[in-house]
């Protein structure tokens, strides 16, 4: 595991305050939550009080500290034995990949258990092991090996820049809008308090290239590619700098997984001859991977019925009202023992939202406690089957890359009027 | 139990191992360096050791590690905890101690011990050929030493790192020499006389404890002195008080020409080095110094910056995050709420408070421990690597 490297131009010398969500309460009255958002949804925390929103925050710093008193040798052993099964799983797959070109009555045997063991340990390895490492949910085992400063993930992204993405900009504003880019990673429209354009007319397609290109997508992502291509005009030589070097470390990291994937393990197959087999093992082990990471992670902030903040609605925020929203804000999935382990425990997305460096392993034990919170508090827990979640992203995101509905207007025309602008102004820019 | 003073180098890591290859000359060595970089190419982005460590963690070039094999009492609260060593195990000097780190609770800690086996690796005292030990004692705070006493439990592996300290005996020995050993200072001493004692000529030993119980290696010290090969003074707290200095004019009438090593509790070695100094024989005391006590925990307190040199005073309610930017540290930072784990930095030594939770975490061994810099404030003089 080698070191990652620090971001130090994320630090800064200037001095912020003390965070206020370091605290449940505030000093301050807060402001009142209305009754109905933008696009005209309504608020499902309009009718808490600021007691209310304490009170919550007070019974949810309470749970946490319970459960990270109470960690132990189970939890340690948890994760040493998925790291352990997860390492003999990939060892097992890869070697009988070296054999997955020999056909056995017409069929390919090996390539099948190979490619499906692979799948399955890449999983497990981004999933409960590497997102949640990098979580720091291990890190109070003090072990050098497995913690979040040292964790490197079998994936495109350096983990230096997805913890940063990740960890602290879609874990401390999540679902806000504007500043949570996770809410549909820039190019999809999941809410209908995103503002629509003319480019979220074809996010089906954006939706599938993401969900199939996943791994390279999070690492664009992470490194703001888009960002920089779009305001690198007005970027400082500081910035560019800090760009270039991000991007060599993407590239260096994209080099080792292709290298290894594409290159080294069909290389040592072709003794046999299935260089090739076990080319087409490892693309699909890592399409397969992207997949199944994708629909998961859909599922925790987009199926309906899971809320999104105005950005001004986030100033001066306790963390009481932090949480609020991280509850309101996720949605979990429904499932067996082993779909939990295969999510991450991301299925938990509420429980993880709430408490991100709880061990991942504790989730479904305070899951049964955090559903009884938010009904007793008259909050929706949004949870369901993974079919049931995912399939209501894939209509939304269908639904969703159409205009709103206004009334008195063909939301038809509206896409027309669009495009119509577009087209102008193409042509005022080319001249013609 | 006897610890390492502070102000003597820790290793913070064994040597470093040799690289496959690396040292190989010719078409092998070229092999050999190929094969390496075959084995992290296919191992990426893990390293091949983590691969190996499955099936052989105690083989040669792994992290050092070993493997409990037997836990023995010596006394009530002690107990000798023999060790197989992996296969990078180096060897050591007597009177020099190792650092172990055990997961108690799921939580790996380190101390150090001394060594009480024979140096050349073989059989003595009941420890098989092969194995290293240490003796601890369990004391009423001491998390590791409690548990390695009490609960740790054959078969159970170890992190070790290589021996050091210069708390030995030179060559060729004195002639004349007396060791000075109170309660588990015995440990470094009894490395020492299961390795030496034949080839020091004359041994006076004087050894504190509370009660004869509690006289860790009683039988075999006993056993030597009736033998003549050294002399044993004990000085039992219960039947002749806490041992003062000047009672060695009786117990050992020549003290002052005695190259004397000595080793227990932290007021013994001051009165001691000034007893000694006041004799004007300083150079002849050699002091194995057990760790100074850890910080107690309190409200605020200075933060040192190591990397930056910078030190500032900071409040009980300031995370040291905001302290660090406000004394113009460049803090690495994130979510500043105790989420996102990108303000993670060592702590070399001190105490911390958690502002969210009120939970002190005190830095108790010499490996740096991370914290949280924008959820913890100062709850005692801490250091922190950056």
């Amino acid at each position: 595991m080698t070191l990652a490297p620090q971001r130090p131009a994320h630090g800064s010398t200037k001095p912020q305050g003390i965070n206020p969500r370091l605290r449940v309460a505030s000093d301050e009255p807060r402001p009142e939550r209305p009754a109905l958002k933008r696009s005209g949804k309504p608020n499902p925390a309009a009718h808490l009080t600021q007691q209310d929103i304490e009170g919550i925050g007070h019974e949810l710093d309470a749970l946490r500290q319970e459960v990270m008193d109470s960690r132990g040798e189970r939890d340690a052993a948890y994760i040493r034995k998925v790291i352990k099964t997860q390492r003999y799983l990939e060892m097992g797959s890869r070697a009988l990949l070296l054999f997955s070109g020999v056909k056995v009555k017409g069929f390919r045997p090996a390539w099948w258990l190979g490619t499906a063991g692979l799948s399955v340990a890449k999983i497990l390895e981004n999933m409960e092991i590497g997102h949640n490492v990098m979580h720091g949910q291990w890190d109070w085992m003090r072990d050098p090996k497995i913690h979040s400063t040292a964790w490197e993930w079998d994936n495109a992204s350096p983990a230096s820049q997805w913890k940063h993405s990740h960890n602290e900009i879609h874990h401390t504003f999540t679902n806000v809008l504007g500043r949570d880019n996770d809410l549909g990673y820039g190019i999809l429209r999941v809410d209908e308090d995103q503002k629509w354009s003319l480019f979220y007319l074809f996010q089906p397609i954006w939706h599938v290239g993401n969900a199939l290109l996943f791994e390279y997508s999070i690492a664009a992502y992470d490194l703001e590619l888009g960002k920089y291509m779009a305001t690198k005009h007005r970027m400082s030589d500081e910035q560019k700098a800090e760009f270039r070097k991000n991007a060599d470390e993407v590239v260096t990291k994209i080099k080792r997984q292709a290298t290894k994937d594409y290159l080294v393990h069909p290389a040592l197959s072709a003794v046999t001859g299935s260089a090739r087999t076990t080319l087409t093992a490892n693309v699909v082990a890592n399409l397969v991977r992207n997949l199944w990471t994708n629909t998961v992670i859909i599922c925790g902030h987009f199926p309906p019925d899971i809320s999104t903040f105005e950005k001004t609605s986030i100033d001066g925020e306790t963390r009481g009202e932090w949480y609020l929203r991280q509850m309101l804000g996720s949605g979990n999935i429904s499932g067996t023992k082993a779909m939990h382990v295969m999510t991450g425990n991301l299925s938990h997305q509420i429980e993880h939202h709430l408490f991100p460096d709880m061990p991942s392993n504790r989730y479904a034990e305070i899951a049964p406690r955090i559903r009884d919170l938010m009904q007793r508090h008259d909050l929706p827990y949004v949870t369901g089957s993974l079919w049931k979640q995912a399939g209501s992203v894939y209509v939304k995101v269908v639904q969703l890359s159409l205009p709103n509905k206004v009334e008195g207007r063909r939301r038809r025309d509206i896409v027309k009027l669009e495009m119509t602008k577009a087209w102008r102004k193409k042509k005022r820019k080319l001249g013609l | 139990m006897s610890a390492p003073s502070t102000d003597r180098a820790t290793p913070t890591a064994g040597p470093t191992r040799p690289r496959l290859g690396a040292h190989t000359p010719g078409p092998l060595g070229g092999a050999l360096r190929g094969a390496r970089k075959v084995a992290e190419a296919l191992a990426t982005p893990l390293v091949p050791a983590d691969y190996l460590d499955l099936f052989d963690p105690m083989r040669a070039g792994a992290d050092l590690r070993g493997r409990i094999v037997e836990v023995r009492p010596e006394t009530a609260d002690a107990a000798t905890v023999v060790i197989r060593p992996g296969r990078g195990w180096l060897g050591h000097v007597p009177g020099q101690y190792i650092r172990i780190g055990i997961d108690i609770d799921g939580v790996r800690h380190w101390r150090a011990y001394s060594l009480t086996h024979r140096a050349d690796g073989s059989a003595a005292a009941g420890i098989p050929a092969g194995c290293i030990a240490i003796t601890t004692k369990a004391i009423p705070e001491g998390k590791v030493s409690r548990h390695l006493v009490r609960h740790a439990a054959p078969g159970t592996l170890v992190m070790l790192d290589q021996a050091t300290g210069d708390f030995t005996l030179p060559a060729p020995a004195p002639a004349k020499v007396l060791f000075l050993t109170a309660g588990s200072g015995i440990t470094p001493v009894m490395g020492m006389l299961r390795n030496h004692l034949p080839e020091l000529a004359d041994v006076a030993h004087v050894h504190c404890a509370p009660t004869q119980q509690d006289v860790i290696f009683h039988r075999e010290l006993a056993g030597h002195h009736e033998a003549g090969r050294l002399a044993l003074s004990l000085n039992l707290d219960d039947v002749h008080g806490v041992l003062r200095l000047d009672r060695l004019d009786t117990l050992v009438p020549d003290w002052r020409e005695r190259e004397t090593w000595l080793c227990g509790p932290t007021a013994l070695l001051d009165a001691a080095e000034k007893h000694w100094a006041d004799a004007g024989v300083p150079d002849r005391l050699h002091i194995e110094r057990f760790r100074p006590s850890v910080v107690e925990p309190g409200e605020g307190g200075t933060v040192t910056f190591g990397g930056s040199a910078v030190t500032v005073d900071a409040d009980g309610s300031t995370p040291i995050l905001d302290a660090g930017e406000e004394a113009g540290v460049i803090m690495p930072s994130g979510c500043r709420m105790g989420i996102c784990f990108g303000c993670v930095l060592p702590m070399r030594s001190g105490a911390v408070r958690d502002l969210r939770t009120g939970e002190v975490t005190v830095h108790e061994s010499d490996e740096p421990l991370p914290i949280q810099t924008c959820v913890n404030a100062v709850a005692g003089a801490c250091e922190i690597d950056h």
